[in-house]
């Protein structure tokens, strides 16, 4: 199945943010992806911010989908979005998702942190990549 | 058979004179070339010497390559600077190019106008993986052709654009060429097709416009750029042949009058554990070139480059007559430093400056980084801090009292920490300038340009100042 009616494909970056280094999850995030039609960008763990909007703007990304596991999301995840502005991906859909925050928290509280960032999504832990697929799909007009 | 190899330089025109059943260099010469004068008056000068310290001698293939008014001279665009930017820079340096000025992003108009400035021979656009990017690639390709200048377009970028380039190009009245994206896919390179669409253009274009066409027609082989028969041959030497080993990984420094060539025939993998690579993928054999480190033509850069303060501290030589000399190299490139004189001082100095700066620039950098779980690593680039080999190329090395004084400065001190360098490296010299030319005999003999390369390589000891004089006829 190919993402995005027929001709282009929609391509997504991701990786795994800051200093975290948990592979597993990245590897199973891509593969599904990939395995529901979208053109994906791995990059893999330790990735800074300035990575996956270089890799964005050369391969003009449809999306950029971040994880994070380590507990750090929020302190790594900063300043992103005025980044993609400053680096022209006005209006990038950015998702994030994983184990974002420290500990057990009450999620609302940190999806409002997150999109208060300019995140368009942001997942409790749990959520399952088909989740994030079903709003890829909703976000990018697929 | 009977090899004549030419080297037609900016500022020398090198010969040898290769026995293939003997697999030995008979001997070599050179001679002076200014850049404004016919390069076959340098030719038939060096011959003549060639002959006066051999004796006649008949050749059977005539090989060349050249780096003659100032070598390839190129500038590169791609998009982001440390992508597509850099593997456009990275694809024109393995070719033999100098690489002006490397761009990003669309250019400015000033940026516009530097180019035009630049007058290079050749521009290489690039931007965008395969179907990624392809407005700044388009955009660029717009501007370069309403760019004053006789150079040729080479656009190696996101193939989804060549539609709308091929329209931009075909009304442009430039020399144009579309081939295949040095990056098609994020952080995958794909520099071969790049590289030969410059050697085509070399052979085509720029043979002629240096000067070269009758030189062209004296043999039936191709010229090559002087820097990519180097990197030839600096490969061949390394890896071998499928019958006989090379000689392992090494660092090659050719320092000239216009430029600083680096060479790393090595993988570059960190050497240290729980370091995290980043960038590009690096090529075995590399090659950088620093147009603003030079003996003579650019030796005012190096000289702004590595300060008067520090080479007077360095030499004990004043910094005014440190000025004095470098204005005079700049004046009259074919200025030459006496044995056993100051300037000679100064110059092996100098040579040792552009070493370290080119060298430097070529390794990998090693970063810490902190993170809220500590100190990490990252190495972008090349760590060649376990590279067992440096060699010298080039006529200050080649002339030198004590080679291996100079090549010392492309090994690693505490001031470059962070830098790669190879840090406990033997040194060999390339005696006779040999390099380009077995670059050139590897293309047709490799396993002669192999055995002879392998002669070639004097060990140097750190201590042994008074080596054996190379036979050049100057
Ligand atoms: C294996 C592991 C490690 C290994 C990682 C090896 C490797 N290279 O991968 C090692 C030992 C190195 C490690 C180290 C650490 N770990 Co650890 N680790 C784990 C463990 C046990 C399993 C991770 C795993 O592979 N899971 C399997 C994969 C398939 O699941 P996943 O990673 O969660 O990914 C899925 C989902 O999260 C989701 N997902 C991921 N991204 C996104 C994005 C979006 C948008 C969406 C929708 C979904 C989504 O989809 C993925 C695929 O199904 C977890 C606990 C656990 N059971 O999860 C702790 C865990 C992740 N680690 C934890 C911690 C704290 C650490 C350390 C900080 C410990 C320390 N103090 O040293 C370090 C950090 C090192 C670093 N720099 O990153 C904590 C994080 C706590 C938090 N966030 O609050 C966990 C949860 C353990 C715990 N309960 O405390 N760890």
């Amino acid at each position: 199945m190919s993402r995005g009616g027929g001709m282009s494909t929609k391509t997504i970056v991701t990786g795994v943010i800051g200093a975290d280094v948990h592979a597993v999850g990245n590897k199973i995030l891509a593969f599904a992806l990939e395995e529901a039609g979208f053109t994906v960008v791995n990059l893999g763990v330790m990735v800074s911010q300035e990575e996956f909007i270089a890799a964005a703007v050369e391969t003009a990304a449809d999306a950029i989908v971040v994880s994070s596991l380590y507990g750090h999301g929020e302190i790594d995840c900063q300043g992103m979005r005025a980044k993609c502005d400053e680096a022209g991906l006005k209006d990038i859909p950015l998702l994030v998702g994983g184990n974002i925050v420290v500990g057990k928290q009450e999620f609302g509280d940190v999806e409002t942190r997150f999109k208060a960032m300019g995140f368009t999504r942001a997942y409790p832990p749990g959520t399952t990549v088909e989740t994030a697929i079903a709003d890829l799909d909703a976000l990018l007009g697929a | 058979m009977r090899y004549l190899t030419v080297d037609f330089g900016s500022t020398y025109t090198k010969l040898a004179a290769i026995d293939a059943t003997e697999a030995r260099v008979i001997g070599v010469a050179s001679a002076f070339t200014t850049i404004a004068t016919d390069v076959m008056v340098g030719f038939h000068a060096a011959l003549n010497l060639l002959r006066e310290h051999i004796g006649a001698f008949d050749y059977d293939e005539l090989l060349c390559c050249s780096s003659a008014g100032g070598g390839l001279k190129m500038v590169a665009l791609g998009l982001v600077p440390e992508l597509t930017s850099k593997a456009a820079k990275m694809a024109a340096e393995s070719a033999g190019a100098k690489v002006v000025r490397t761009y990003a992003y669309e250019i400015s108009a000033t940026e516009q106008a530097e180019i035009a400035a630049i007058n290079p021979d050749i521009v290489l656009l690039c931007g965008g993986t395969d179907g990624g990017n392809k407005d700044v690639i388009v955009k660029n390709a717009a501007l370069i052709c309403k760019t004053p200048g006789d150079f040729s377009i080479i656009a190696a970028g996101n193939k989804s654009a060549s539609r709308e380039l091929e329209e931009i190009f075909k009304h442009s009245g430039k020399d144009c060429v579309i081939t295949n994206n040095v990056m098609p896919a994020f952080g995958r390179l794909d520099t071969e097709p790049a590289r030969n669409a410059i050697r085509d253009i070399f052979i085509e274009r720029i043979i002629d416009a240096k000067g070269l066409a009758a030189v062209q027609r004296m043999t039936k082989h191709e010229i090559m750029p002087t820097p990519f028969a180097v990197l030839k041959g600096c490969e061949l030497l390394s890896l071998g042949t499928d019958k006989t080993s090379g000689i392992g990984d090494f660092l090659a420094v050719d320092l000239g009058g216009a430029t600083t060539d680096v060479y790393s025939m090595a993988k570059g993998a960190p050497s240290l554990s729980n370091v995290l690579v980043k960038g590009l993928p690096e090529p075995y054999a590399k090659r950088t070139v620093e147009g603003d480190l030079g003996m003579r033509y650019s030796a005012a850069f190096l000289l702004e480059e590595a300060g008067a303060r520090n080479i007077a501290d360095a030499c004990g030589i004043a910094e005014d007559e440190i000025v004095a000399w470098v204005r005079k190299c700049v004046a009259d490139p074919g200025t030459l430093a006496p044995q056993n004189s100051r300037e000679r001082a100064l110059d092996e100095t100098l040579a040792g400056c552009a070493i370290e700066i080119a060298v430097g620039r070529h390794c990998g950098v090693l970063e810490q980084i902190y993170t809220p779980l500590g100190e990490t690593y990252t190495l972008t680039g090349k760590d060649l801090s376990e590279t067992p080999r440096v060699i010298g190329i080039g006529g200050v090395i080649q002339n030198s009292a004590s080679p291996a004084k100079i090549l010392r400065h492309a090994v690693f001190t505490v001031k470059n920490t962070g830098r790669m360098f190879p840090k406990a490296p033997a040194f060999l010299l390339d005696k006779r300038y040999i390099f380009s030319a077995m670059g050139l005999v590897g293309m047709i003999d490799p396993e002669l340009a192999l055995a002879i390369m392998k002669q070639e390589m004097h060990p140097l000891t750190e201590d042994e100042d008074g080596i054996e004089k190379p036979e050049t006829v100057r």
